[in-house]
C-alpha cells in the first residue's frame, strides 16, 4: 500500500493507480508491487499489478533497478576499450553482444574479418544461443512451478562455458571478439570438444523435452496463455522467438545475413499461436537449429588468419551506423555515431529484451497473477540489457 | 496410578476405549513425539532426495551427509528474531501458526498405527478426523489475513477455495471406502478407523483392489486430493514460490514460520494415514489371510529388524567411502556411531521377533505383534511421503482457475460416479 502512494505521484502511470480511494479490502481492485524483490521477475524488474482478485486488469513495468550507464560510458571510452561493456548488458548472451558490437565498429570502419574469425564467431555465438536458451528453459519452467529442469539445464549449460572458458578465459562476460576480429586462435582440441559438446548434447534436449512438452500441467499452464498476434508483435517492436512464435519467420540470420550465416543451411522455426507454449517449442527448435549450424561451422572452418587488417588506434570516419544481429532474445541493434574521434559521439543500444518487454501488458491484461510470471519467463529477458 | 498403568498392559483394546487416561496420555505424548521426529526425518529426506532427483548433493555439511541438517534448521529459526509487522493483527497473527499445528497434531488422536496402538478407538473416527483436518485451512486463511499483506492475503484466499473444493471430492471417495465395510452378513458398515481395517481383514482384500477399479479410483482421487489438501506441489497455489513470493507466511519469520511448516508435515503424514488406512490396509501386513502360518507370521514379523539392519548397512557403506581425509574424521566417526545405533535398533527388533515367536512370554510376543503393525504402517506412510516428494521434484504447478476446474468438473463427478457404482456393485454382489 504504501507503495501506491509513491506511485501516485506519478502522473503519466497509464493505469489510474489513484482510483482505488477505499481501502483495500472494501474494493474489488488490488494493487501489487511484484518486485524488484521478487522470486520470479529475473532480476531486478517491478511490475505494478492491478488486479481484480486473482485476474489482471493491467501491468505497469518499472525499469531502471540496474541502470548502469552503458550508453553514455560508451561516449567517453574508445572503440576498443568499450568492447568489454558490452558483454554485461545481456550477461547471459555475452558472446551475441560482443559480435554486434565488433561488426558495427568493423562496418564503420569498412574492414571485415577474416573467414577463419568468421567461423569462430559463429561457433561461439550459436554456443551462447544454446546457453542463453538453456538458461531461459530453467528459469522459465521454475517460475511455472517445475523446479527439476532448471538443474539439468545448468548442468549442460556448464559444458558450453566450460569451451568459452577455454577459448578466451571467461566464462560469463567473455569479451572473446575483436573489433577486426578474435584475440584468440583457437586452443587445441577445439573442434573436438564442440563436437564432442554437440553429441552430448543431443540427447539433453529430448531429456528436457520429455520432462515438458508433453506434460499435462506444462500445456494447461502454456497453451493459449500470453496470447500475442502477429500484427501486436511487429506494431510494438517486438522481435526473435517471441515474434516467430506468432508466426512471422523473421530472422536476422536469413533476412539481413551478417557474420557469415548466409554460408549455412539452418531452418528458422516458427509457431502458429504466439502463446507460452509456441515460444517454448520454437526455443527448443531454435536449440537444434544452433546445433546444426555449429556442426556445419566446425567441419568447414577454414585455415588463416584470425584479425582483419585494423589500424592500432580505431579512428572511424565521420558518419553513422546502425547494425543489428539475431541475439537469442531477439533483434540486438548498435547505433553508433562517430566524430572523427577515437571516441563515439553517441552510441545507442536497441536491445531486445527492453523492446520486448513492452509486450507484457498486452500479453497478460484479462489473464491471472500465475500467468504474469510465466509471461515474464516466457519473454525471456535480462534485466542487464533492459536497464543497460 | 501403578494400578493404572499395569491394568492396560494386559488388554488388547486402546487406551481410550478402555478408559484408561494414564495410557492415552502416554500414546498422546509418544505419537506427539513420533510425529515430531518423522517430520525432522521428512525434512531431511525430502531435501536429499530432491536433491538427488536434480542431480546435486542436498546438504552434505552439517554433520554426516547433512544428517543433523534439521537441528541446524530449527535452532536457527528458534534463535531468528520474531518478526510481527507492525500492521498485522497481533494476537491472529500469533494464534494463526498456533491453530494449523493443533489441527494437524489432533488428527493423530484417531489414527490406528495397530489394532490397540491408537489413543482412542472413536466410533465416528474417519469423520472427527475429516473434520478437524479441514480446520487446518483456519490456520492458512487467518495467517493470511492478518498479516494484512497482498500476497498472504491472495495466498490465503486460493488456500481457502482450494481446500473447499477438493474436500468434496475428498469426502465422497471416503464414503465409497466406507461404504465398502458394510458389505458384510450383518450389512452394517462403520465409521471407526480401526473397524474399517478390520472389516478390510474379515473381506480378505484391501480396499484398493475391491470391485477393481472402483477402490482404485476412489483411491486416486483421494491420493490426489490430499495432495490439494495439504498444499503440496502441483497444488502448492497457496505458497506458490514464484507467484506468491511464499504465499500465506510472506510475513511470518523464524520459530512461527517453521509451526507452519512442522504442521504442513505433519498434515502430510495425517492424510497418508487415513489413505493408509481406508485403502491400503492400515497395520495390516501383506496378505494376512493368504500366508498365515505361523511360519510367515515369523518371516514378516523379521522385516522391521532388517530394515533398520539395511539402513545401517547403507551408512556403514558411507562411512567406508568418505574420502580418507584428516577433514573428514569426525563426520566418519559420526556416522559409524548411527550406523552403530541404527544396526543396534535392527538387532534389538530382530531379538524381539525371535523372543515373541519361540518364548512365547505374552508381553513379549505382545511388543513383537505391535512394533509389526506399527512397522507396516509406517512403511506404506513413507510410501506417500516418498510420493509427495516425488511430485514435487517432477511437475510443475497447476494455474489456481484450472486446479478449480479439475477439482469441481473432473474429481467430483468421478467420485460421485464411483460412489453409486460401488453402492450398486455391492448391492449385487451381497
Amino acid at each position: 500500500m504504501n507503495d501506491s502512494n509513491v506511485v501516485s505521484s506519478r502522473a503519466a502511470s497509464h493505469l489510474e493507480l489513484e482510483t482505488p480511494e477505499k481501502p483495500y479490502l472494501d474494493s474489488n481492485e488490488l494493487i501489487i508491487n511484484m518486485g524488484p524483490q521478487h522470486p520470479a521477475t529475473h532480476g531486478v524488474l517491478r511490475v505494478i499489478l492491478k488486479l481484480d482478485g486473482e485476474k489482471v486488469l493491467g501491468t505497469e513495468c518499472v525499469i531502471g533497478y540496474l541502470h548502469r550507464g552503458v550508453e553514455k560510458i560508451a561516449e567517453n571510452r574508445t572503440y576498443t576499450m568499450f568492447n568489454p561493456y558490452v558483454d554485461r548488458m545481456d550477461y547471459c548472451a555475452a558472446v551475441s553482444n560482443g559480435l554486434g558490437y565488433c561488426e558495427a565498429v568493423e562496418k564503420l570502419l569498412n574492414v571485415e574479418a577474416p573467414a577463419r574469425a568468421q567461423y569462430i564467431r559463429v561457433i561461439l555465438t550459436e554456443l551462447n544461443r544454446i546457453a542463453s536458451h538453456q538458461l531461459w528453459l530453467g528459469t522459465h519452467a521454475l517460475d511455472i512451478g517445475a523446479m527439476t529442469p532448471l538443474f539439468y539445464t545448468f548442468r549442460d549449460r556448464e559444458e558450453i562455458l566450460k569451451i568459452f572458458e577455454r577459448y578466451c578465459g571467461a566464462r560469463l562476460t567473455t569479451h572473446a571478439f575483436r573489433i577486426g576480429g578474435c584475440q584468440y586462435e583457437t586452443y587445441a582440441g577445439f573442434e573436438k570438444e564442440v563436437t564432442n559438446f554437440l553429441s552430448f548434447f543431443a540427447p539433453k534436449i529430448d531429456e528436457y523435452e520429455t520432462l515438458l512438452t508433453t506434460n499435462r500441467i506444462w500445456l494447461e499452464r502454456t497453451k493459449n496463455v500470453g496470447v500475442i498476434s502477429a500484427a501486436d508483435a511487429i506494431a510494438l517492436g517486438v522481435t526473435g522467438p517471441v515474434l516467430r512464435a506468432s508466426g512471422v519467420k523473421w530472422d536476422l540470420r536469413k533476412a539481413q545475413p551478417y557474420a557469415n550465416y548466409s554460408k549455412f543451411d539452418f531452418e528458422i522455426p516458427i509457431g502458429t499461436n504466439g502463446d507460452t507454449y509456441d515460444r517454448y517449442l520454437v526455443r527448443m527448435a531454435e536449440m537444434r537449429q544452433s546445433m546444426r549450424i555449429i556442426e556445419q561451422a566446425v567441419n568447414g572452418i577454414p585455415e588463416g588468419p584470425i584479425m582483419g587488417k585494423v589500424p592500432k588506434v580505431i579512428k572511424p570516419p565521420v558518419g553513422e551506423i546502425y547494425h543489428s544481429i539475431e541475439a537469442p532474445k531477439g533483434e540486438l541493434g548498435y547505433f553508433i555515431v562517430s566524430d572523427g574521434s577515437t571516441q563515439p559521439y553517441r552510441l545507442r543500444v536497441r536491445p531486445p529484451s527492453f523492446v520486448n518487454l513492452q509486450a507484457l501488458d498486452v500479453m497478460v491484461r484479462g489473464l491471472l497473477v500465475a500467468d504474469v510470471v510465466a509471461v515474464i519467463g516466457t519473454i525471456d529477458i535480462v534485466l542487464g540489457e533492459v536497464d543497460r | 496410578m501403578l494400578n493404572q498403568f499395569m491394568s492396560y498392559l494386559g488388554s488388547n483394546v486402546t487406551p481410550g476405549s478402555a478408559n484408561n487416561q494414564l495410557w492415552a496420555l502416554i500414546y498422546v505424548l509418544i505419537i506427539f513425539a513420533g510425529v515430531s521426529v518423522a517430520v525432522i526425518c521428512m525434512n531431511w529426506i525430502e531435501r536429499k532426495a530432491l536433491a538427488h532427483f536434480q542431480i546435486r548433493l542436498g546438504p552434505m555439511r552439517v554433520g554426516p551427509h547433512g544428517l543433523l541438517q534439521p537441528f541446524a534448521d530449527a535452532l536457527k529459526l528458534m534463535l531468528k528474531e520474531d518478526i510481527i509487522p507492525s500492521e498485522a493483527d497481533q494476537f491472529v497473527f500469533w494464534v494463526a501458526p498456533l491453530i494449523g499445528l493443533l489441527a494437524a497434531f489432533t488428527v493423530y488422536t484417531v489414527i490406528p498405527f495397530g489394532p490397540s496402538q491408537a489413543v482412542s478407538d472413536m466410533n465416528i473416527g474417519i469423520l472427527f478426523m475429516l473434520g478437524v483436518s479441514s480446520l487446518g485451512v483456519l490456520g492458512i486463511v487467518v495467517a493470511g489475513w492478518a498479516s494484512n499483506s497482498h500476497y498472504p492475503l491472495i495466498g490465503a484466499l486460493r488456500s481457502s477455495a482450494q481446500m473447499v473444493s477438493y474436500e468434496v471430492a475428498m469426502g465422497l471417495a471416503i464414503v465409497s471406502a466406507i461404504l465398502m465395510t458394510s458389505m458384510n452378513a450383518s450389512g452394517t458398515g462403520t465409521l471407526s478407523m480401526i473397524e474399517i481395517v478390520r472389516a478390510q481383514q474379515q473381506q480378505g482384500v484391501w480396499f484398493i483392489f475391491k470391485f477393481f477399479p472402483l477402490g482404485f479410483v476412489a483411491f486416486a482421487i483421494f491420493a490426489i486430493a490430499m495432495v490439494a489438501e495439504t498444499n503440496r506441489a502441483p497444488f502448492d497455489m497457496a505458497e506458490a514460490e514464484s507467484e506468491l513470493t511464499a504465499g500465506f507466511h510472506t510475513e511470518y519469520s523464524g520459530l512461527r514460520w517453521s509451526l507452519f511448516m512442522l504442521a504442513e508435515y505433519a498434515a502430510m503424514i495425517a492424510v497418508s494415514s487415513i489413505a493408509v488406512t481406508l485403502w491400503l490396509g492400515g497395520w495390516m501386513r501383506p496378505f494376512p489371510n493368504l500366508l498365515h502360518a505361523p511360519a510367515w507370521d515369523f518371516i514378516f514379523s523379521l522385516f522391521p529388524g532388517l530394515t533398520f539392519g539395511g539402513l545401517a548397512l547403507i551408512a556403514v557403506i558411507g562411512t567406508v567411502r568418505m574420502p580418507p581425509h584428516s577433514f573428514f574424521k569426525v563426520q566418519r566417526i559420526g556416522l559409524a556411531v548411527f550406523a552403530a545405533v541404527l544396526g543396534l535398533i535392527g538387532l534389538l527388533l530382530l531379538v524381539i521377533a525371535v523372543a515373541g515367536r519361540t518364548a512365547d512370554t505374552s508381553l513379549a510376543s505382545r511388543f513383537d505383534e505391535g512394533i509389526g503393525y506399527v512397522y507396516w504402517f509406517v512403511l506404506k506412510v513413507a510410501v506417500f511421503m516418498y510420493l509427495f516428494i516425488w511430485y514435487r521434484a517432477t511437475w510443475p504447478r497447476y494455474r489456481f482457475d484450472q486446479l478449480m476446474r479439475i477439482g469441481w468438473k473432473v474429481m467430483l463427478p468421478i467420485s460421485l460416479g464411483v460412489l453409486i457404482l460401488t453402492a450398486v456393485v455391492g448391492l449385487i454382489f451381497s
